[in-house]
């Protein structure tokens, strides 16, 4: 299997703070790869650096086998990734359509001078956009209000709206900062069965998550971050086993899940 | 959990659509009737003075609209804004007069010039974060004015007058009051209805994208700053349109038309309208441009009463008088999308 995504060897800093500090991992096609540690290790830092908002210090990242280490964010989302954030960054005024149909900017389909003529194409292209974004929506269940604006949901709708604005980007690694911060036990279990059918989809996902049960099930591979460093890589079984996670992470939780500290 | 919502996104109060008076305004036939009355005004009244300020309130409206996509649908902040007007009234007043042509046969030149002047001001500028832009534009503004206060080929201080007409067909001269009137009033209708639909549209929405959150939207593929720059000279183009008007209706161009204050009242009309709305800026720039008029009465206090009315709006109506409406339709019943599926097939 050929790699998606290759992360070689990624420094970054911000003054004194190694924020990641010789990072590499790889992801293959189809494959859902967890990236766990506690808050501060560099989860975040990791992937702002693979997705362009930070210009890595060091280091190497490859899609496809291309680079894009140190490209603009826009053009490495064009070359196949797709992302959601920590703290959504959703567009508050915008209706639940409009912010997914950000996700298909790059289909195209129209210029400004069909746009300004309302030209046949014009009219087709953005009955396409309509259609693609409820399609996405239903995707990802959700079954709130599409006409409204976006800030008026609640928490857990915005988060699978966020998710299907990121989908529609039709790339081939989807990145998901924390995708179950905050949402309830029922919530959690749909965005497990999501991440299958993502999966199904052919697109590699890549999440940082908190909650151990969630990761153990849902994840092939899991890499173990602390202080910027990856301490530990592999299976599920072998991370759980891994003596220098168990004190580093899993040791301080007796039940397996550490407490939630809030954003980051 | 509740310590991970980000409350910059809990609901705020964005009423929805209800009752008659928004029904009304949200009519697709509400630009008709608004031409329609624009057509029949000359025939309640016809005076000099009267068309003399409706085409001036016409062509305020062509700069509301177009300042409504930098600002309203981009969110950048641009407060200079009248430099593009200054662009386009000199280009075509200088050109008509040294080929003697009609300022009809100018557009072309007109159109290079402010595409020009956009991206030579937005191409640097608009790599700034918001904050700076608009100290950056409204030096640009400034340094626009001045430039042609000094300069002699723009007729420096005095400017350039004798300008020719827009177009004479044998007999006929549209730079008639009336004609002109009715002239401006259809391009100005063209060029608000061009915005509007550029609102709607896949770039429209890429610039409300980048208005709300440009790391977000760079996220999704969208490269801010092409997107940003493309606001900018289309806002440009909009801008020049009504230079040629200003320069057709007065025949005459000057410096002293393109102070600060004059970008100030086409920002002011289009905040005052509803950012990103055009029905709403179409009649913010109604108001700042005739209202002025209708306080003549009041001699020299005219400014301090238009001054206290526009505080009095911002503070009962913050996001303007009429503000974009985040809503759309929702999805049709499954049924129904059947049906539609169906006919579409068949046809
Ligand atoms: N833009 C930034 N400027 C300065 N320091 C940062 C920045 N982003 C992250 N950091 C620092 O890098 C470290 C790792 O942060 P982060 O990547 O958010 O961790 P995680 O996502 O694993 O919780 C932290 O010490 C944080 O303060
Ligand atoms: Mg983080």
């Amino acid at each position: 299997m050929s790699a998606v995504l290759e992360v070689k060897n990624l420094h970054i800093a911000f003054g004194g703070v190694k924020a990641v500090d010789g990072l590499s991992f790889d992801v293959h096609a189809k494959q859902i790869v967890a990236v766990i540690g506690p808050n501060g290790a560099g989860k975040t830092s990791a992937f702002n650096c693979i997705t362009g908002f930070y210009k890595p210090t060091a280091g190497e990242v490859l899609l496809k086998g291309a680079a894009i280490t140190g490209k603009r964010p826009a053009d490495i989302a064009a070359a196949g990734v797709s992302r959601t954030f920590q703290n959504l960054r959703l567009f508050p005024d915008l209706t639940v359509l409009d912010n997914v149909r950000a996700g298909m900017h790059l289909y195209g389909g129209q210029n400004w001078a069909d746009a300004i003529f309302h030209t046949p194409r014009f009219k087709r292209s953005e009955a396409a956009y309509t259609e693609e974004a409820h399609r996405w929506l239903d995707f990802v269940g959700y079954t709130g209000p599409r006409g409204v604006p976006i800030r008026n949901l609640a928490y857990g709708q915005q988060k699978q709206v966020e998710i299907a604005r990121a989908l529609a980007r039709k790339s081939d690694l989807l990145l998901l900062d924390e995708p179950a911060a905050g949402l309830n036990y029922s919530e959690k279990q749909r965005l497990l069965e999501l991440c299958h059918r993502i999966r199904n989809l052919g697109t590699a996902i890549v999440l940082i998550e908190h909650d151990m049960g969630l990761v153990m099930e849902v994840s092939e591979r899991i890499v173990v971050m602390n202080f910027g460093r990856e301490i530990a890589e592999g299976t599920p079984a072998e991370v759980k086993a891994n003596p220098a996670v168990i004190e580093a992470y899993l040791g301080r939780d007796e039940d397996g899940e550490v407490q939630s500290h809030g954003d980051a | 959990m509740s310590e991970n919502v980000d409350t910059t996104l809990a609901p705020k109060k964005i009423r929805p659509p209800s009752g008659r008076v928004s029904r009304l305004f949200e009519s697709k036939w509400l630009g008709w009737v608004a031409l329609a009355i624009a057509v029949a005004a000359p025939f309640v009244n016809a005076t000099p003075y009267a068309l003399n300020i409706m085409t001036t309130a016409a062509i305020f409206v062509l700069l509301a609209s177009g300042l409504n996509i930098v600002v309203g649908y981009c969110g950048l902040l641009d407060l200079g804004y009248i430099a593009f007007m200054a662009v386009g009234a000199y280009t075509s007043g200088i050109v008509a007069k040294a080929f003697d042509l009609p300022l009809l046969f100018t557009i072309p030149v007109v159109l290079v010039m402010t595409v020009l002047a956009g991206l030579i001001i937005g191409a640097p500028t608009l790599r700034l974060r918001s904050d700076y832009l608009a100290i950056v534009t409204l030096g640009f503004g400034e340094i626009t004015r001045i430039t042609a206060n000094n300069l002699a080929i723009t007729g420096g201080p005095s400017g350039i007058f004798g300008i020719p007409g827009i177009l004479k067909i044998g007999d006929f001269d549209f730079q008639q009051p009336a004609v002109f009137y009715y002239v401006t009033i259809l391009v100005v209708a063209g060029f608000v209805l061009a915005a509007a639909r550029l609102g709607k549209s896949r770039l429209g929405r890429a610039w409300r994208f980048v208005r709300e959150d440009e790391d977000a939207a760079e996220a999704m593929g969208i490269h801010t700053y092409k997107v940003k720059l493309l606001a900018y000279t289309f806002g440009a183009i909009w801008g020049g349109f009504g230079g040629v008007l200003f320069a057709g209706h007065l025949s005459a161009v000057a410096p002293t038309s393109f102070v600060f204050l004059q970008s100030a009242l086409v920002l002011m009309a289009v905040v005052l309208g509803g950012m990103g709305n055009m029905r709403g800026v179409v009649i913010g720039a109604l108001v700042i441009s005739l209202l002025p008029e209708l306080l003549r009465d009041l001699a020299e206090y005219r400014y301090l009463a238009f001054g206290v009315l526009l505080i009095v709006v911002m503070l009962f109506r913050p996001q303007g008088f009429w503000p974009a409406r985040g809503y759309e339709p929702e999805r049709k019943p499954a049924e129904e999308r059947e049906a539609v599926a169906v006919a579409g097939e068949q046809r």
